[in-house]
Order: structure tokens, then C-alpha cells, then sequence
């Protein structure tokens, strides 16, 4: 990597690069490729990797290099990131890069409201994770570029994140990616956003114009994207108007995080920042560095923030995400953890080890009463609709909208739960 | 192939000789009839045995030298000690110390610490190994270097071979945590305990010699005697026979593995909602990964549901304990123990019985434990699109492990191998298992972390299922995600002519045979 023309590498090696492989790059004047391919599954796959790191080379028109290789068992799609990664190293322009067909499973849909109990968090540069991720049915999967990623491998894994995206089914979850901070962040956006992300992650938001910058940096790239592919599809006609091209451009949803003081403060016009914005969620490492506190298990540093975020998430008509639990090998702390994150009003909760889902969406589920309570509201509210009152009530009292939004709310988790 | 062979029913390729002496090919599930009388050891009297009943020699080259050590015979040892194992490779030392040549060695199963072993195949003391081999044991096997055929047996295809005269053993040494000077010897107690010595019971019965290695000599009686000094001819003691660390674990760890623990928990409610999980109904589970958190998760849906076992098989660890501890078992019948807690319970508990390959396992017998099980959870290397499953080599064709139990749990009313479909970029299911150890007509059940495959030949657990969520999916279904995944089908391994081991049937014929790998 010193050595910008000269050769470059990307990916890793060793014992513990299990599903992973290292990529060594040295341009040549002339020769063609050469590859030196040294493969865990060389009797499987040694020709088929082979052809593939071909096409690549050529896709991303580089003629003349020795190509070194060892892989520890990647799949394609780490194969080819890993390729692209040191090729673009190299400093050579490759464009949009190797993109290969995208897979089955890929081109899921979300909505606005659907429940975001659970996000798993999957570190960007680490293959071995992603596959089996989806199995484990969180409500979301962030692949994160942000903090899990090491500065100097931060070009690498956008690449394999994109790839990802193409290739890997997260069946039901949401497909969510943490971009960095900043224009990194934007930079990330290029990569990633035109392959069906469902919604980003603004790490460390203090500002609305943060969130407004993503949003607009998103449809520049997802614009872009819808418009090359119809000019493909249809060959020769003139480009259509941009507009039309975003039009039935997928749209990319918004979750910033607040994670300083200024951020909390901010919350309400953060969370209002764009139409695209779904939740607002809080980041409590950074928030209790930033005032000055230290955190706790109790966690009343804190309350005031995440209390804030759940309102203005509230007033904004957005979701209110907690922060993510991270001891995995404590389960009743999670559920602790979670049951608490609910009763502030909160409902979702982040992890990162797949056995924490069921625990968080066990914690979020209603209860029994809670059941009860809600479907009479609920069927109130539909008997007044049916009489065409415009007030809804329960006995002598007087049941006010939020209430039986609220209600419905709890009876539709319940029923996605088969707990009806 | 250049050895003599023929096509089994199967549809392998295998041969019908083996190290000189001719063999069965394998002709379906429960079709070869076995004729003749069981083997015996020649007879002995008193008069030659001290009555001070001590048998105890100085060491391990007298104790050969007074068994007859010579050319070309056969010395059996055992596994209990697993990769913890100190006698094999001083034993082989002695022997080589005395100038024999073109031994063969019959253990149950080497394990990496016998890699010294290579060094006596190469310079002729070892003329071949018949018994698992892995690690460099494997690749020496693999890369065609042992100038015999090695044999792969399961545990009770070892018993019905040395019962049935298949394999005559000439001096069995038997490795023994405790020991007295008679000969009685059993696993529970000792610093190299390791629960029972079922592995060497045949061995005791039917060899012509029988020495006992000890490094805890205690005064007669040993008991339990698990091995009947009545069967040994002498009694050597060694300053260690085994590392305690590397025999049982301290405490059995479970998988912490995201994608083990969903194949494990997605068997365990298989077995649920298969509706096997009944009052008083038997399961086996080893103490392998995914098959540690199988029975850690049936045991929740156990307490939940109000039920218990009326028996476990297995090897046993501080799981299956608890179980049997906490009443959600009347027994244990232990084949092999893995932590202290199963040692513990083992000596205590009268209900954590020892067995032995000949109640669980021997296929020429009057019937085995291993087919009165409800439900039996086994692993696999490689499985294919007819439910044929591989246990011994990797998807390149090379020697991975033994077949232990394996195949003699086959027999069990519901088989269910949990497996995932992938590992890193080699796909599991495959059209036809790189080698044969268990035909399709015994595999019920695969589950994967992609779903369940149930064979289609059991209607039964295909309509017991019915109406539940788990995720049922035809096994080529699965096949198809994971090669699209993997890109493409995996080009199958590119093997040589020669035969490096034959893989054997519960039965003793032939099912399949492994080749050289090409290097």
C-alpha cells in the first residue's frame, strides 16, 4: 500500500482468516496475468477461482500482473472484493468496480414501520459472519463500516459490503449498513447505496444537515444507478429524464444516531431532518465520554438522553431505537436490559452475537395483560369507528388516539409473534 | 485398481482382497448371514500363572518378549486416552528396541500423538495400521506411503471382527487407570481416569496375550473390574500412561458458535415436534459440538413438556449428568466419557452404567442397544442427495477421522444427522459422497442451518412434521442455495488408482474404500 504503482495487497491470511483470503498484486509490463493460487478448496474450486479472478482482472482492465493468491476457503464474493480491493490500491480507476449477477434473496423490500426489535450489528470487513446471518431472523443486519473496521481496511470493506449486498440473503431482516462519519461516510455511500440497502446508520449526528447531506449524497447515487441500468436495458434510446429514473428509484431509509450531547439536545430536528428518516437510535459509549460521565450497568447517566431520544423519535412520528447490549455471555442481563428499554418506551435494542435475538424479541413481546388490554382498546376503537363516534371509549374512560395507535401496535407485534 | 475388486451393491467399486486375505463386498442392510462359531483364545491353566495371583512384570519389552513378540504378528491398543494417549508410542518403541519387523497394529483409534507411529511404518517395524487414523496418521495413509491396506471399522464392526475371527490379535495391551496386580483393571479411578475401558473388552476375551499397563497400582481387588484379570497374563507398571489434560476435559465447553448452536437447537426441535420427545422414550447424543447443544437444548424442551428419558446413550459429559441428576433420565448407558463430572457420576451413580461395543453395538449378536433408540443425532463430513453419508474423509478425498459409533448408530429408529451445508466454501450435500460409510436407507434426517431435509422414505416423520414451523425443505433445495453460493457444483476429487484403507460394514464386508490422494 506504501508503494502506490508498485504492488498492493488486501484481505488476510493465516490460520484465523478462516472464509477470507489474501490478495498480492504486482502490475507487470507485459505477460498477461499470472496467478499463483493457493486454495484450502483447490480440488473443489481451484478452476472455478481461477476463471473468476480472470474475468475480474479483465473487467477491471488490468492485463499485466502477477497475481498471488491464498485463500483459507472464501466465497466468490470475498474472492472478487478482495481482488478489487488491491486493485484498486493499485490507484487504477475502476469504475463502479467487478460487479457480478446479484443472487437470490437479495432484492427484499421494507416498509416504514415494520418492527425493528433486534438489529445485529456484523463487522464490514469480516466475511465469516455474513453469510448464516440472515438465518438467525433478526429484524435487522447492520454491516458496519464504521467502528468494527480498522482505518486502514475501511476502502476494503466497502467493497466486500457492497458485494455482500449483491449476493448474500438476509431473508426477512432489514438490510442496514453504518456508514462512517463524515465525508468518509459519503464516500461510503458511492460504494454501497445502490445495492439495495434498506436503511443507513449516520454514526455520531449533531446536526440535521448531517442527515440532510446523507439523504441527498443517496439519491445522487441511487438516481445514477437506476438511470445506467435502464440505459442498459434498453440499449440505444435516449436516457430518460432523471426524474423518472428516481422515481422508481428503491428508497433508502435514514436511522442517525445520536451520540454526544449536542446530538440529544438536538434530537427532535435530527429526527426531522428528512421524510426518510424511520427511527432515531442512541450510541451510549461515545454519549457518556462525551458528558463526561462514566457508564454504568444502572445506566441513570444516561436516562436523560435515551428519554430524549425516545421523545423526540416520538414527536417526529419516528422510531426510538436503545443502544446496543454487548456482554453476549449474559442473557438475563439482556432481558433485564431490554424489559427496561420498553418500559422508557423504546422498541428496539442492538446486538451482536445471533443467540441475543431471541432473548430481545422474547423481552419486547407483549405481555398476556398487556395483550388483553390492547385488543380491548383495539375493539372500541373499531365498534366507535363502525358507529361513526368520534370518541373512542373503554367503560366510563375516554381512550385518546395515541392510545389506541399504541394498542394496535401491541396487537400486531403480537399477532407477527404468533402470540394471538 | 490395480488390487483385485469388484462393484458392491452399493454401486462402489471396492476390493475383495485385503492384506492377503479375501473380502466381502457389502450386499445391502442386514443381507450377509454369518456362518460358523465365534473365535476363542487358546486354552490356559492355573499352573502356569503365579497363585499369588501378582502377574506384575518389569516393563514393557519383558512383558513382550514373555508374549512371544515375533514377526509379522498383531498388537492391539485402545483409545481412552484419546490424544492423551502415553502407551502406544513407548510400546512400539519396545518393540522396535527388539528387532521385529511388519507388526500390525490394531487399536480402536490413533489419535495425532501417535505421529511417532510413521516412523515405525517406515522403517518396516509396522507393516500397516487396521483402526481410525487421522491427522499425520491420515496423511501418511492418504498420500498411499503404508505399505498395507489400512481397514476402517466401526466400533462394533472392531467387536464382530475380533469375534468373528476376521482379526486374530496376539498380544492386547491394555492402557488402565487402575489396575491390580491380577490383572483386574477398570477407568473411574486413578489420575489418568477416563470412565470405562469398553473399547478393550474384546480384546481381553479374545486375544491370545493379554497385557495390562497401569500407572496407579492398587492392592486386589480392583474393582469394579471392568477388565476381568481373569483374562490378563501379566501386569506392567508405568511411571504415567496418560496426560489427565489431554484424556477428559475439566469441564466440557459448548459451541459458542452462532450457526452449531441453530443446526443443534433446530434438531432438538425436530425431535420435539416429531413428537419422539416422549415419557420413557431413549435418545443418543455424542459430545460433539452440535451434538452437545442437541441435548442441551431437548433438555429445556424436556423440563418444559414434563418429560424424561427412560435412558441416554452416549458419550457422556456434565450435561447428560445433570440430566440424569435432575431425574429427566433413569440412565446413562455410557460408551465413552468426555469430562470429570461423567467420570464422577460413572463410579457414584449405579444409573450411569458403563457399556461396551458388544451391548450397544455388535452387529453379530443377539441384537444391540443402538436400534432401541428413539433418536440417534450423528455427524458427518459430506452427505449426498440419496441421504448416503460420508464420515472418514474430507470432500478432497482425505483420511479425516474414524468411524467410531457411527455406523452401528445407524440402526436407530430415527437417525438425524445435524450438519451445516456449508463450511467456508465446501458444500456438504453433494451428488454422491466422496466415500461411503452409511447408506441412505438408514439416514432419516439431515439438519441444516439452511433447513431440514427429511428422507423421503420416511412418510412417516414427513407427515409427523406436518403443520409445524420448522423449516422442512427437499434436500436438493438446499444443494441448489449452497452451490449457488459456493459458485457452481464442486468439482469432485481427482483420486488415484491405489487403495489406501477399505471401509468396512457393521457386518464386515466391504461398503466402499478410500484412495490415494494426488498430490
Amino acid at each position: 500500500m506504501t508503494n502506490k504503482t508498485n504492488t498492493a495487497e488486501a484481505g488476510r491470511r493465516g490460520p484465523d482468516a478462516r472464509s477470507d483470503c489474501w490478495v498480492k498484486i504486482t502490475p507487470t509490463d507485459s505477460g498477461g496475468i499470472a496467478l499463483d493460487l493457493k486454495s484450502k478448496v483447490e480440488s473443489m474450486y481451484g478452476d472455478a477461482t481461477r476463471q473468476l479472478i480472470s474475468d475480474e482482472l479483465e473487467a477491471l482492465g488490468l492485463a499485466n500482473a502477477n497475481v498471488e493468491i491464498e485463500d483459507n476457503g472464501a466465497l466468490p464474493f470475498v474472492l472478487t472484493a478482495r481482488v478489487e480491493a488491491a486493485v484498486r490500491r493499485l490507484g487504477l480507476d475502476v469504475g463502479d468496480g467487478f460487479l457480478q449477477d446479484r443472487l437470490p434473496g437479495t432484492d427484499t423490500t421494507t416498509e416504514r414501520d415494520r418492527f425493528r426489535r433486534s438489529r445485529l450489528y456484523l463487522p464490514g470487513n469480516e466475511p465469516k459472519f455474513m453469510l448464516n446471518a440472515g438465518l438467525h431472523n433478526p429484524d435487522g443486519i447492520i454491516l458496519d463500516l464504521e467502528d468494527s473496521v480498522a482505518p486502514p481496511e475501511k476502502d476494503a470493506a466497502r467493497i466486500l459490503v457492497r458485494n455482500a449486498l449483491r449476493t448474500i440473503d438476509f431473508r426477512c431482516s432489514e438490510r442496514m449498513v453504518r456508514i462512517n462519519q463524515g465525508d468518509r461516510g459519503l464516500e461510503d455511500l458511492d460504494v454501497i447505496a445502490a445495492h439495495n440497502v434498506h436503511v443507513i446508520l449516520i454514526p455520531k449526528v449533531e446536526d440535521p444537515e448531517q442527515v440532510r447531506k446523507v439523504d441527498e449524497r443517496i439519491k445522487q447515487v441511487v438516481c445514477g444507478a437506476t438511470e445506467r441500468r435502464s440505459d442498459e436495458a434498453t440499449k440505444n434510446p435516449p436516457p430518460e429524464p432523471q426524474a423518472s429514473a428516481c422515481a422508481n428509484a428503491p428508497r433508502v431509509y435514514l436511522m442517525p444516531i445520536v451520540e454526544s450531547a449536542l446530538g440529544a439536545i438536538r434530537a427532535y430536528d435530527i429526527a426531522t431532518a428528512s421524510p426518510n428518516v424511520i427511527a432515531l437510535t442512541i450510541g451510549l459509549e461515545d454519549y457518556t465520554a462525551d458528558i463526561g460521565a462514566a457508564r454504568t450497568q444502572q445506566g441513570s447517566e444516561s436516562f436523560w438522553a435515551r428519554a430524549q431520544v425516545v421523545n423526540a423519535a416520538r414527536a417526529a412520528g419516528v422510531q426510538p431505537i436503545d443502544s446496543v447490549f454487548s456482554d453476549v455471555g449474559n442473557m438475563d442481563a439482556l432481558r433485564d436490559s431490554v424489559l427496561e428499554a420498553k418500559s422508557l418506551g423504546f422498541d428496539g435494542k442492538g446486538c451482536i452475537h445471533p443467540r441475543q435475538i431471541a432473548v430481545i424479541h422474547d423481552a419486547f413481546a407483549p405481555t398476556e395483560a398487556e395483550l388483553t388490554k390492547a385488543r380491548r382498546i383495539v375493539d372500541a376503537f373499531e365498534d366507535a369507528t363502525r358507529k361513526g363516534l368520534g370518541v373512542v371509549s373503554l367503560g366510563t374512560k375516554m381512550i385518546d388516539p395515541p392510545v389506541v395507535k399504541r394498542a394496535q401496535r401491541v396487537v400486531r407485534l403480537a399477532e407477527a409473534m404468533n402470540r394471538v | 485398481m490395480t488390487q483385485p475388486h469388484t462393484g458392491n451393491t452399493a454401486g462402489r467399486i471396492v476390493p475383495t482382497e485385503i492384506n492377503g486375505r479375501p473380502a466381502v463386498p457389502f450386499q445391502g442392510v442386514g443381507k450377509y448371514r454369518p456362518e460358523g462359531t465365534k473365535a476363542a483364545p487358546p486354552l490356559r491353566t492355573c499352573a502356569d500363572y503365579p497363585d499369588s495371583g501378582s502377574k506384575i512384570v518389569a516393563n514393557l519389552k519383558t512383558a513382550l518378549q514373555n508374549a512371544g513378540l515375533r514377526n509379522g504378528i498383531t498388537i492391539s491398543t485402545h483409545h481412552h486416552f484419546r490424544n492423551g494417549d502415553k502407551v502406544a508410542n513407548p510400546l512400539f518403541e519396545a518393540a522396535a528396541a527388539l528387532g521385529v519387523k511388519d507388526l500390525r497394529w490394531f487399536p480402536s483409534a490413533s489419535f495425532p500423538c501417535h505421529a511417532p507411529i510413521i516412523d515405525h511404518l517406515e522403517s518396516g517395524v509396522i507393516h500397516h495400521i487396521e483402526g481410525s487414523m487421522n491427522g499425520p496418521l491420515g496423511d501418511y495413509c492418504s498420500s498411499g506411503k503404508m505399505r498395507g491396506m489400512g481397514v476402517l471399522r466401526s466400533h462394533g464392526g472392531r467387536w464382530q471382527a475380533i469375534q468373528d475371527g476376521e482379526v486374530h490379535i496376539d498380544i492386547a495391551v491394555i492402557a488402565a487407570p487402575t489396575a491390580d496386580p491380577f490383572g483386574n483393571a477398570n477407568g473411574v479411578t486413578g489420575p489418568s481416569a477416563c470412565g470405562l475401558l469398553g473399547f478393550a473388552l474384546a480384546d481381553s476375551i479374545y486375544a491370545d496375550h493379554v497385557i495390562v499397563v497401569t500407572d496407579n497400582l492398587i492392592d486386589f481387588p480392583c474393582i469394579p473390574w471392568q477388565i476381568q484379570g481373569n483374562n490378563v497374563d501379566q501386569v506392567v507398571v508405568m511411571d504415567s500412561i496418560g496426560d489427565p489434560s489431554k484424556i477428559v476435559s475439566g469441564t466440557t465447553q459448548l459451541t459458542k458458535s452462532p450457526d452449531r448452536l441453530l443446526i443443534a437447537e433446530l434438531a432438538a426441535r425436530f425431535v420435539r415436534d416429531a413428537g419422539i420427545m416422549q415419557d420413557g422414550f431413549s435418545f443418543q447424543a455424542g459430545a460433539g459440538g452440535t451434538a452437545l447443544g442437541f441435548a442441551i437444548f431437548l433438555k429445556e424442551m424436556m423440563k418444559d413438556a414434563g418429560v424424561s428419558a427412560r435412558f441416554i446413550r452416549g458419550g457422556s459429559t456434565k450435561y447428560l449428568v445433570e440430566m440424569l441428576e435432575q431425574g429427566l433420565t433413569d440412565y446413562i448407558l455410557d460408551g465413552q466419557t468426555f469430562d470429570l463430572d461423567g467420570v464422577r457420576s460413572m463410579r457414584d451413580n449405579p444409573n450411569h452404567q458403563d457399556t461396551s461395543p458388544f451391548t450397544s453395538y455388535n452387529y453379530h449378536g443377539k441384537g444391540n442397544f443402538a436400534s432401541m433408540l428413539d433418536a440417534t443425532v450423528l455427524g458427518a463430513t459430506e452427505v449426498d442427495v440419496d441421504f448416503n453419508a460420508n464420515v472418514v474423509t474430507h470432500s478432497d478425498g482425505r483420511l479425516l477421522h474414524g468411524i467410531g459409533g457411527w455406523q452401528n448408530c445407524l440402526f436407530g429408529k430415527c437417525v438425524i444427522l445435524p450438519i451445516p451445508s456449508v463450511r467456508d466454501r465446501i458444500p456438504v450435500i453433494v451428488d454422491r459422497v466422496t466415500t461411503l460409510c452409511g447408506p441412505g436407507d438408514l439416514v432419516d434426517v439431515i439438519v441444516t442451518e439452511r433447513g431440514i431435509a427429511i428422507n423421503p422414505r420416511r412418510a412417516d416423520l414427513l407427515e409427523a412434521v406436518k403443520g409445524s414451523d420448522l423449516p422442512i425443505r427437499p434436500i436438493q433445495d438446499i444443494k441448489a442455495e449452497v452451490e449457488l453460493l459456493c459458485g457452481g457444483a464442486p468439482t469432485p476429487p481427482s483420486l488415484g488408482d491405489k487403495v489406501v484403507a477399505a471401509i468396512k460394514w457393521v457386518d464386515g464386508t466391504v461398503i466402499d474404500c478410500v484412495r490415494q490422494v494426488k498430490t
